[in-house]
């Protein structure tokens, strides 16, 4: 009785989930769904007598492999979302078809199939004394062989997935010198002043004054001016006010130090377009806006 | 009851193929892909409890492996393709044709 | 009738080198071909050499064949294996009797002759190197025709003939008109060559052999049906060698070739192939009387159809080509009577190669005189201008047309009066061939030497030099004497005998039978119209246009139409045909078959989308369809 309620809960839950997965807009949700469906499966495996199979599918699927897919899906773009619109002419019509006929005809074989009651596992791992050294020792003797040889799948594909994602360097890594080069180049060789928050105000989003009084735009992250004008937060003195609405303009450019490459015969190779705004942050000054995706 | 968990496993098996097909996000097909291996998976556990036999839980658990190492793989070349081309549609990668 | 003696073998003597004669002139061929031109200055003189030197070589082994008995004249010189394995062992021999002697006497006697007359006649021509050296090609040719031992080598020398010829009528072949003549020369004789293969072909199945000596002793053995088919087939080979129709048209367009040319395919060599190939072959013919009777026919119609031609044609060589045809008839006609006929056809034809040549190479004379004119309607009173060209014609002239103790009287009157013996509608179109002959021969020779002069306005009509002179005067002497005699007291025919069966009674010669009366008289009659038309009166410069009869004359008796009505066009549209079917029936089908498939590839291409969910889409279909099908036919 306790099985029939779990599996009708479980079936309609993870149904919905998996129409879920197909049918929302937002892959994140998507992955979400499968969750629920895996955490649904891992339920109904630890009632049909397999706990092993059922902490493994937790632990496997739900623990590393939707973490896998969330972390992919975070690094190519939560934001994309699919189109609605088809593309290709029919395929949705022939793949609902297709979906329902083989649904339909495997549903309607079981059904008609005459199957008597389980068996049950007690039997089967009565000898070993319970559910995961049954497993032991099957995995371990008549599929010791398949095993070792997943292994070796394993390591296969880890190695493959370290080959696809791995990528060469275009161009050698700037060395200390070149870092120091840069920063003296770029104008500005100490950091950035900070923000005012000593002075007036316990709040990075207040620019500095100078010793001479006058406010530095440099003194402040352009995102969080960009926040402070679209949330009306901006304070009270008119002169801070405005240096904030020009950071958040853009208007004030914060020199990014440019790295000069260590390049022997050119020592006094000018900034130019071909440097890359890379290394930001190892000139010690604040990154303007969020680090840009690499090879961009 | 073992009926019933077979037409389960038959009907998430379908959902998931009609996921395959229409979803062009390719990590949703994967997804989808994954969907149909759990669908396996459960059928084979049932008959394991059906039969009164180890042996089908031997092969959910080689299949949960296989799977595990498949998206390994699948998820890295999803992400070259998406290096070189800003885009995981399905569709966009159609270069290889008449 | 008595059969031909017994062929014995034969080793040593002049005889026994008897191949010299054959080798000598292709030996001179091979040198003037291959020495190219560093043997134009003395190629000539060395073609002439190698003629002579055949002819002397034939002459001695004429003299050492005379000293043996009549019995034993027929001797073979074995040469070597020609053709050695299985069931085929083709040995090459010479046949050395009374009738290839005569034939190599002629074909190394007039050719050397004219091989002289040629050093005048081609002296300018930047060519004549080349040209003697196709000359001693041809002669060569035709004595390995007439001197082997078996029909495969006179094959061998057949086609021989048949190149030599190709190359000597296309020798200008800078003129379409006589490349196209060299071809057409050559491929009517292929019809012919056909003809002759299959009859050896015949002969080998039948008796097992084509060497002269066990086939002739095997005729009598042979079925008369089988005999029958190699008749006619070895007459087909003949028709086209000699120009007998319905193979004649090529005849009178040989005459594209140089003058010393038609002399020797008319004279020597070439046409005299067919009658020597029938008289060869006479037992076959004798056991076979409706190839025999098939024979006869073909000569009379060629001798009325030459003859008929000859009387209209305008241009001196082909009016003399016309005769050609005429008098070769005469000869198959002969050769068709059997052993009786034998003797005459071999006599006319020698006595024939000397009037004709004498004739073709005084045509040339009067050519070389007239700026290279072939007109007779430009020519006229050449009479006083060359004497001996006049005289030397005139001789052959009066020896065609039967003239009374000249050649032509003796051996033409002997056919006549076998043929009449024979057959007498044979006999008497032979008669009414013979006027008619007596009527062109006179319009040719009144046109060309009496009357006024017609002469184009730069020309000067001048003797030839001694080099061709000499050669028409030797020639007309023969003309003269040849035919007496040969006939006279049967010198000939006892001479030949041995070679071809002496027939049950020899001819007695009546000087004054009613046939030979009534020939003379339509003779008379032909020469005194020709004398009224062409002699005293007045002959147009430009051709009148000529009764319904004139223009079937002039036309060839219109066999050149016939060929292309019932060849030519039927041949285009077979290749038509042949050419549409394979253009749309084969082309078609394959190219069908290849668009089709190409066709369903281009469709079928398509479905390759490049779509990884089209390419699912359609695995999924197929589970689903596997399922259903699992469903249905395992009922699960």
């Amino acid at each position: 009785m306790g099985e029939t309620i779990t599996f009708w809960v479980l079936a309609v839950v993870s149904v919905a989930a998996a129409l879920g997965l197909v049918f929302s807009r937002k892959a994140v949700y998507s992955a979400l769904m499968l969750g629920v469906v895996m955490l649904s499966l891992a339920v109904l495996y630890a009632v049909q007598d397999a706990p092993f199979l059922a902490v493994v599918q937790i632990i496997v699927y739900t623990g590393a492999v939707m973490m896998l897919f969330l972390f992919v899906l975070m690094l190519v773009g939560v934001d994309s979302s699919d189109s609605l619109v088809e593309t290709i002419k029919g395929q949705r019509f022939w793949a609902v078809v297709a979906g329902l006929g083989f649904a339909v005809l495997l549903a309607a074989g079981i059904g008609n199939a005459v199957i008597g009651a389980p068996t049950g596992l007690s039997g089967a791992v009565s000898a070993d004394g319970g559910n995961v050294p049954a497993l032991a020792r099957l995995i371990f003797t008549r599929y010791v062989f398949a095993f070792e040889v997943t292994s070796a799948l394993l390591i296969t594909a880890a190695l493959g997935a370290m080959v696809l994602a791995h990528r060469e360097r275009s161009e050698p890594k700037p060395t200390q010198k070149d870092l120091s080069r840069a920063r003296f180049l770029s104008g500005h060789p100490s950091p950035l002043p900070g923000p005012g928050t000593y002075a007036r105000h316990n709040a990075i989003d207040m620019p500095a004054l100078l010793p001479d009084g006058t406010v530095s735009e440099l003194s402040v992250n352009r995102v969080i001016a960009r926040h402070d004008v679209a949330d009306g937060h901006l304070p009270d003195n008119p002169r801070l006010a405005q240096a904030i609405r020009k950071v958040a303009e853009g208007a004030v450019r914060t020199e990014q130090p440019k790295v000069v490459q260590a390049v022997a015969e050119a020592p006094e190779v000018p900034a130019t377009a071909q440097e890359k705004p890379k290394a930001a942050q190892a000139a010690g000054t604040r990154a303007d806006g969020p680090v840009e995706e690499e090879g961009k | 009851m073992t009926t019933h968990y077979l037409v389960l496993s038959a009907l998430l098996f379908a959902i998931g193929g009609v996921g395959v097909l229409v979803r062009r996000n390719a990590i949703v097909v994967f997804m989808c892909v994954e969907l149909m291996l759990n669908a396996c998976n459960l059928a084979f556990v049932t008959f394991a409890r059906q039969h009164g036999n180890l042996e089908g839980q031997i092969i959910a658990f080689f299949v949960m492996i296989v799977a595990a190492a498949e998206v390994v793989v699948g998820l890295a070349i999803i992400v070259t393709i998406f290096r070189t081309r800003r885009s995981a549609s399905v569709d966009d990668a159609n270069l290889l044709k008449y | 009738m008595e059969t031909a003696a017994e062929i014995v073998q034969h080793s040593g003597g002049v005889i026994g080198v008897s191949w010299l004669t054959i080798v000598l002139p292709l030996l001179g061929a091979a040198i003037l071909l291959l020495g190219g031109r560093r043997t134009d200055r003395w190629g000539h003189l060395l073609g002439v050499a190698m003629s002579l030197a055949s002819f002397v070589v034939a002459v001695l082994v004429f003299v050492e064949l005379l000293g043996f008995g009549p019995d034993q004249r027929r001797r073979v010189v074995e040469l070597y294996d020609f053709l050695p394995g299985g069931t085929i062992d083709v040995k090459m021999g010479l046949l050395l009797d009374p009738l290839s002697i005569s034939f190599a006497l002629l074909i190394t006697g007039v050719g050397s002759l004219i091989h002289i007359y040629s050093i005048g006649y081609m002296a300018h021509d930047p060519n004549r190197r080349r040209f003697f050296a196709y000359l001693n090609l041809f002669i060569a040719a035709m004595l390995l025709l007439v001197l082997a031992d078996n029909y495969l080598g006179l094959y061998v020398g057949w086609e021989g003939v048949g190149l030599a010829s190709y190359l000597l009528i296309g020798f200008w072949q800078h003129k379409p008109s006589a490349a196209a003549a060299a071809k057409k020369a050559f491929i009517v004789n292929r019809v012919g060559d056909m003809g002759l293969a299959l009859g050896i072909f015949v002969i080998f199945t039948t008796f097992g052999t084509v060497a002269f000596g066990p086939v002739m002793s095997g005729v009598p053995q042979a079925s008369q049906g089988t005999l029958t088919l190699i008749g006619l087939a070895l007459l087909l080979g003949a028709c086209g060698k000699s120009a007998q129709l319905p193979l004649q048209s090529w005849l009178l367009d040989a005459m594209e070739g140089p003058t010393p040319v038609s002399a020797l395919i008319h004279a020597a060599t070439m046409v005299t192939a067919g009658v020597y190939l029938v008289v060869r072959s006479g037992p076959i013919y004798v056991g076979a009387p409706t190839a025999a009777l098939v024979v006869t026919i073909v000569g009379v119609a060629t001798l009325l159809a030459g003859a008929i031609i000859g009387t209209a044609k305008d241009d001196i060589k082909k009016a003399l080509a016309g005769s050609t045809m005429s008098q070769i008839g005469y000869m198959m006609l002969a050769a068709g009577l059997g052993p009786v006929g034998y003797a005459f056809a071999i006599a006319h034809l020698i006595a024939h190669g000397f009037f004709k040549a004498s004739m073709f190479l005084g045509a040339g004379s009067v050519m070389h005189a007239m700026n290279d004119e072939v007109d007779m309607r430009k020519f006229g009173g050449l009479a006083s201008k060359m004497k001996i060209t006049w005289i030397t014609f005139g001789l052959g002239y009066l020896a065609i047309i039967g003239f009374p103790l000249l050649s032509g009287y003796w051996t033409k009157d002997g056919i006549i009066e076998t043929a009449m013996e024979h057959n007498p509608i044979l006999g008497w179109l032979a008669v009414i061939g013979a006027g008619i002959t007596g009527f062109y021969m006179s319009r040719l020779f009144f046109m060309t030497f009496h009357g006024k002069p017609r002469w184009e306005k730069d020309v000067h009509p001048h003797e030839s030099p001694a080099v061709m002179t000499w050669p028409l005067i030797i020639l007309s002497i023969g003309s003269v004497f040849g035919g007496g005699f040969l006939i006279a007291g049967n010198r000939f025919m006892e001479f030949l005998a041995p070679a071809v069966g002496r027939p049950e009674e020899m001819p007695s010669f009546h000087p004054f039978s009613v046939t030979g009366l009534a020939t003379l008289a339509l003779v008379a009659v032909g020469v005194a119209y020709a004398w009224m038309r062409y002699g005293r009166a007045e002959v147009p410069a430009v051709a009148p246009r000529g009764s319904f009869l004139t223009v079937f004359a002039r036309r060839d008796l219109y066999g050149d139409a016939i060929n292309e009505a019932l060849f030519m066009r039927p041949g285009q549209w077979l290749t038509r045909l042949a050419v549409y079917f394979d253009n749309r029936g084969v082309d078609g089908l394959v190219n069908g078959l290849a668009a089709l498939i190409g066709g369903t590839s281009g469709r079928l291409r398509r479905v390759q989308t490049g779509f990884v969910r089209s390419y699912a889409l359609s695995i999924f279909f197929g589970a689903a369809l596997l399922v259903g099908a699992w469903f249905v036919v395992g009922n699960l």
